[in-house]
């Protein structure tokens, strides 16, 4: 298992390095002179050449992509131009936010989802069932930061349930880092709910039908045995491989939602790193986000062993 | 699945739902080329389609007619009436500057509508000859035009859309550059395999006997196995192309002021959330509106492809 | 739904003799139609089983012996349709009458089954041990460690080897002979007084039927089972069943005890059945008879006899114009056939 992980882990690496490379070449291709192009609307002298001496850009486009990629490797991700930080730092420091507010976002999309699919599944084919059913499908097509939007409206300005911006760390107790994280989460956690729903009650359904659940029916156990031991755990396959999927999406959905409630995450670093044209930053933010979703199909692949046993021999 | 991502534009995941779906029928089924017009018979068979594609005519005809349909001019401030609630002159209020928000709504459809048609066409002009080509050449031609288009899926969309605005400057043509960039692959994928399932079809070998050119080849015969599940996914895509307009001119990525376009006007919305809290509804359900008919009747697409497969 | 002549089944048993294990009265069991509606699929079914007895329900795919085994188990339900009428009776209770908890608590202890697919009706997600030891947990009120010890002892009793570290496989690691062991152990580790299986061996390679009709054969022998057997082979049955009732079209066609049905089959349909087994050593001039056409699907079932339409010796005028009833034959003890010309055709039985 182990080796199988690794070595799909070693087939990725070279995935992470595909997208920064068109970002190097869209820097090529853009017209006029990229330095001047990047140091914004009113270029001082100065920050042309400092962008110029950071991207090397008196070097070929693949030389220059090619000292990128070996200082990477050697856990170097550049200065921010913005900043005299060095970009590990920065993304560091913002990171903590950025993940709880996932999270959150994917445990609210798993309990939610899994709750509402099995109480229709266990409806099959009643009012509440169907109810289920197009509230979702109709939930897949809200915007996501609009309900951000609406909620933050709603609850945090209107009744004040909630703290509508900003955020507490962990540090400073669960109740008030929580209690922040609680709009944003939904918010961001919407379509994938949605998606786990709709995905697990098709499941659930085929599985339901399937031979093993009618003998686990002869057997004579409980129904709650039925469907959760029985059944749920050969539906989730399907679930697990979407909310693999998602999480990129998700991780993409917290930048707008980090703007909505004003949170210093990676996404409100990255906004602010394209307003600056931040350009080691963003690039930073690329090789971050796509490193996640790599390790999370992993995950994943590792995670079906544990559903179809299959797999494991 | 569909055409909605959150703030996002095109995810991975979804494509391998829902672009994937025509191509592996078209993998099991005849290699004829389906007849458009059983397509359309059997969309028009669905309600619902047939809302959302009525409700997108309207909308398209709200966009083109917008100067005459719309009750004031969408970028005229008015610092006396700003923000007011929604009242008799104002059906739907006014905003910070005392822009009527129904004429900017109006307005806003023109531009949505087109930043989605331009993304997908800049998706569709990128994936399609690139899929036919990796699917018709084959090799390392192939291997290399799949692991670009493999890494480019891999990438949260919003974050690649992001990056790639961020180098080429804000604006909603690069805005939607970057988004068709991002929603390439779909089409990539799609015409790949639809063009490999006919490549080695008797008639396509035999062309080639005869000496026709590739381009002949490519565009008498793969193109119409390809085109039917392309169709599919060009509608998916539209709706993945609305929500992203929307969340990069959110960020004030896209459509540049004092132009609307949804995604701006809920900008505006967010920044006036205390003062002004009816804002963020009009943009909002436009929003949500286009990409549930576009997830409609890419859906509709969807069942009367595979409808017409089985109907073979 | 008007009762017909008495079929064996339906007597009392008030005058003495071994009480009845089960009892079917009058079934009739009904599925969605496409259409919309209620389909009736198997109709006016009865027949009984002794404890220690055996039974088997015979016929082609689609003649109802399925769906009337899953209706005696109570899961009708649970493959989407509805017993409409009859009654079920097993050990003096009216199940069809009680609640869907009092059958569930009979199954397991009281019955078991196992299924045509003995692959695909063991969960893949789990053990071969924990799903034996689950149902032992549930029904004698064992602990984690006494289950295992069972489902051990359970796959020794059907002879799989190296049974206690076998246990601790997946289904996907067994053959599906194998499968079908685990599944018959997993059934008997209950001590269930009936065992209901449904074409056990069909799916399963000709020299593996063999051995798993010996291994049920055994344990009704070791264990007193009664058995209700489910076969559309007639040979199959020969060789385990005492009685033997035979399904046409969501009805019984004729019923009898094994002996009586193979050498005098008073049925066309049954006589047909019996000429279309095989017989090795036989030479080619005594060619292998096979019933032409095929079974009706529900709703389309003909007005009168509904194996007139494939039945050689059926006659215009008296087959097609009423439904037949089941009737007892004289002579023969409780042997009933729904032929309206049983009495007078002479119909070839099993030659020796």
């Amino acid at each position: 298992m182990i080796r199988y992980a690794s070595r799909r882990l070693l087939a990725a690496i070279p995935l992470l390095f595909v997208v920064p490379l068109l970002v190097f070449a869209l820097i090529e291709l853009a017209p006029g002179d990229p330095a001047v192009v990047l140091a914004g609307d009113e270029p001082t002298p100065e920050r042309v050449e400092a962008i110029r001496e950071e991207l090397n850009l008196n070097a070929p486009v693949l030389v220059r992509y090619a000292m990128w990629v070996g200082d990477v490797l050697r856990g170097d991700l550049g200065t921010s131009f913005l900043s005299d930080q060095t970009v590990i730092e920065l993304l560091t420091r913002r990171m903590a936010t950025t993940m709880s507010l996932v999270l959150v976002a994917m445990i609210f999309a798993v309990v939610l989802g899994a709750t509402l699919a099995l109480v229709a599944t266990l409806r099959s084919g009643g009012i509440v069932d169907r109810f289920v059913n197009g509230l979702a499908s109709i939930a897949i097509a809200i915007p996501g930061f609009w309900f951000g939007l609406v909620l933050a409206s709603v609850f945090a300005v209107g009744l004040q349930m909630f703290p509508a911006f900003g955020y507490q760390p962990l540090a400073d107790g669960f109740w008030p880092w929580l209690s922040h994280l609680v709009l944003p989460g939904i918010a961001l956690g919407l379509l994938p709910a949605a998606e786990v729903t709709l995905q697990l009650r098709s499941a659930l359904g085929q599985v339901m039908k399937s031979d093993y659940v009618l003998n686990a029916e002869a057997k004579g156990l409980s129904r709650s045995s039925v469907v959760f031991k029985h059944s749920l755990k050969n539906a989730c396959i399907p679930v697990v491989t979407v909310l693999g999927f998602r999480v990129a999406e998700v991780l993409a959905g917290s930048v707008t939602i980090e703007m909505i409630y004003n949170m210093p995450g990676l996404g409100r670093t990255a906004i602010e790193a394209v307003q600056g044209r931040d350009i080691p930053v963003l690039l930073g933010f690329v090789l971050f986000s796509t490193t996640v979703v790599v390790l999370v199909n992993l995950i994943v692949d590792i995670s079906y062993g544990y559903f179809n046993p299959k797999v494991r021999s | 699945m569909s055409a909605n991502q959150t703030p996002s534009a095109p995810a991975p995941g979804n494509d391998s739902g829902l672009a994937e779906v025509p191509a592996a029928a078209i993998g099991t089924g005849e290699p004829e080329p389906v007849a458009a017009p059983g397509i359309l018979k059997s969309i028009v068979r669905r309600p619902a389609t047939i809302a959302a594609g009525v409700f997108l005519l309207v909308l398209t005809f709200i966009a083109i007619f917008a100067p005459a349909l719309a009750p004031y001019d969408p970028d005229v401030q008015n610092l006396l009436l700003r923000l007011r609630p929604p009242n008799a002159e104002h059906w739907l209020g006014t905003d910070d500057y005392g822009r009527d928000v129904l004429s900017r709504l109006i307005f806003g459809a023109r531009v949505s509508l087109w930043a989605a048609l331009q993304a997908a066409a800049v998706a569709l002009v990128l994936g399609l000859p690139l899929g036919m080509i990796a699917g018709y050449r084959g090799g390392w031609v192939d291997a290399i035009l799949t692991r670009i288009m493999d890494a480019l899926m891999s990438a949260p969309s919003l974050v690649l859309a992001i990056t790639i605005v961020a180098v080429l400057g804000a604006g909603i043509t690069n805005a939607m550059l970057a988004i068709g960039l991002v929603m390439a692959p779909r089409f990539f994928r799609v015409a790949r395999a639809g063009t490999m399932d006919v490549r080695h079809e008797t008639y396509i070998e035999a062309s080639i006997a005869l000496g026709c050119s590739t381009l002949r080849i490519a565009v008498r015969h793969v193109l119409p196995n390809v085109l039917p599940p392309i169709i599919l996914v060009i509608s998916v895509s539209l709706g993945t192309a609305v929500a992203a307009e929307a969340s990069l001119s959110f960020l004030g990525l896209g459509v540049q002021a004092p132009a609307a376009s949804w995604g701006s006007m809920l900008s505006t919305a967010s920044s006036n959330m205390r003062l002004a809290p009816y804002l963020v509804w009009p943009p909002g359900v436009m929003i949500f509106l286009a990409v549930l008919a576009f997830t409609y009747v890419g859906d509709g697409v969807r069942r009367a492809l595979v409808r017409t497969r089985s109907g073979n | 739904m008007a009762r017909e002549t008495a079929p064996a089944g339906t007597r009392t048993d008030a005058t003495g003799g071994t009480a009845d294990l089960l009892r079917v009265e009058n079934l009739s069991v009904e599925f969605p139609s496409p259409s919309g509606g209620w389909q009736t699929t198997v109709q006016d079914v009865s027949f009984s089983l002794k404890p220690g007895g055996s039974m088997a329900l015979v016929g082609e795919s689609g003649s109802g012996k399925t769906v009337t085994s899953i209706a005696v188990m109570g899961l009708t339900g649970a493959t989407g349709g509805r017993i409409a009428s009859g009654r079920i009776v097993f050990d003096g209770v009216d199940l069809t009458a009680g609640t869907q908890k009092q059958w569930r608590d009979l199954r397991g202890p009281g019955m078991g089954m196992i299924f045509q697919q003995p692959i695909r009706s063991l969960n893949p997600a789990y053990t071969v041990g924990d799903q034996i030891a689950e149902s032992v947990r549930k029904h004698l009120g064992m602990n984690r460690k006494q289950a295992r010890a069972r489902a051990v002892e359970m796959l020794d009793m059907v002879q799989i080897p190296r049974a206690a570290q076998r246990i601790d496989d997946y289904p996907h690691a067994f053959s599906g002979g194998m499968c079908q062991r685990v599944m018959i152990a997993m059934v008997m580790a209950c001590n269930p007084r009936l065992l209901i299986a449904d074409e056990p061996t069909t799916a399963l390679d000709v020299t593996v039927q063999e051995r798993i009709l010996e291994l049920l054969r055994d344990l009704q022998e070791q264990t007193g089972v009664a058995l209700l057997f489910v076969s559309h082979d007639l040979a199959v049955v020969a060789e385990l069943c005492r009685d033997v009732v035979v399904m046409y079209a969501g009805e019984v066609a004729e019923n009898a005890p094994s002996e009586q049905l193979f050498f005098h089959p008073r049925h066309p349909y049954t006589s047909g059945l019996i000429g279309s087994i095989p017989k090795p050593g036989l030479s080619t001039d005594r060619r292998l008879r096979a019933i032409p056409g095929g079974i009706p699907a529900p709703g389309a079932w003909p007005h009168g006899c509904r194996f007139s339409s494939r039945c050689e010796f059926a006659v215009p005028g008296r087959c097609d114009v009423a439904h037949p009833g089941l009737v007892r034959l004289d002579g023969a003890a409780e042997h009933h056939a729904r032929c309206v010309r049983a009495a007078e055709l002479s119909l070839d039985g099993v030659t020796v």
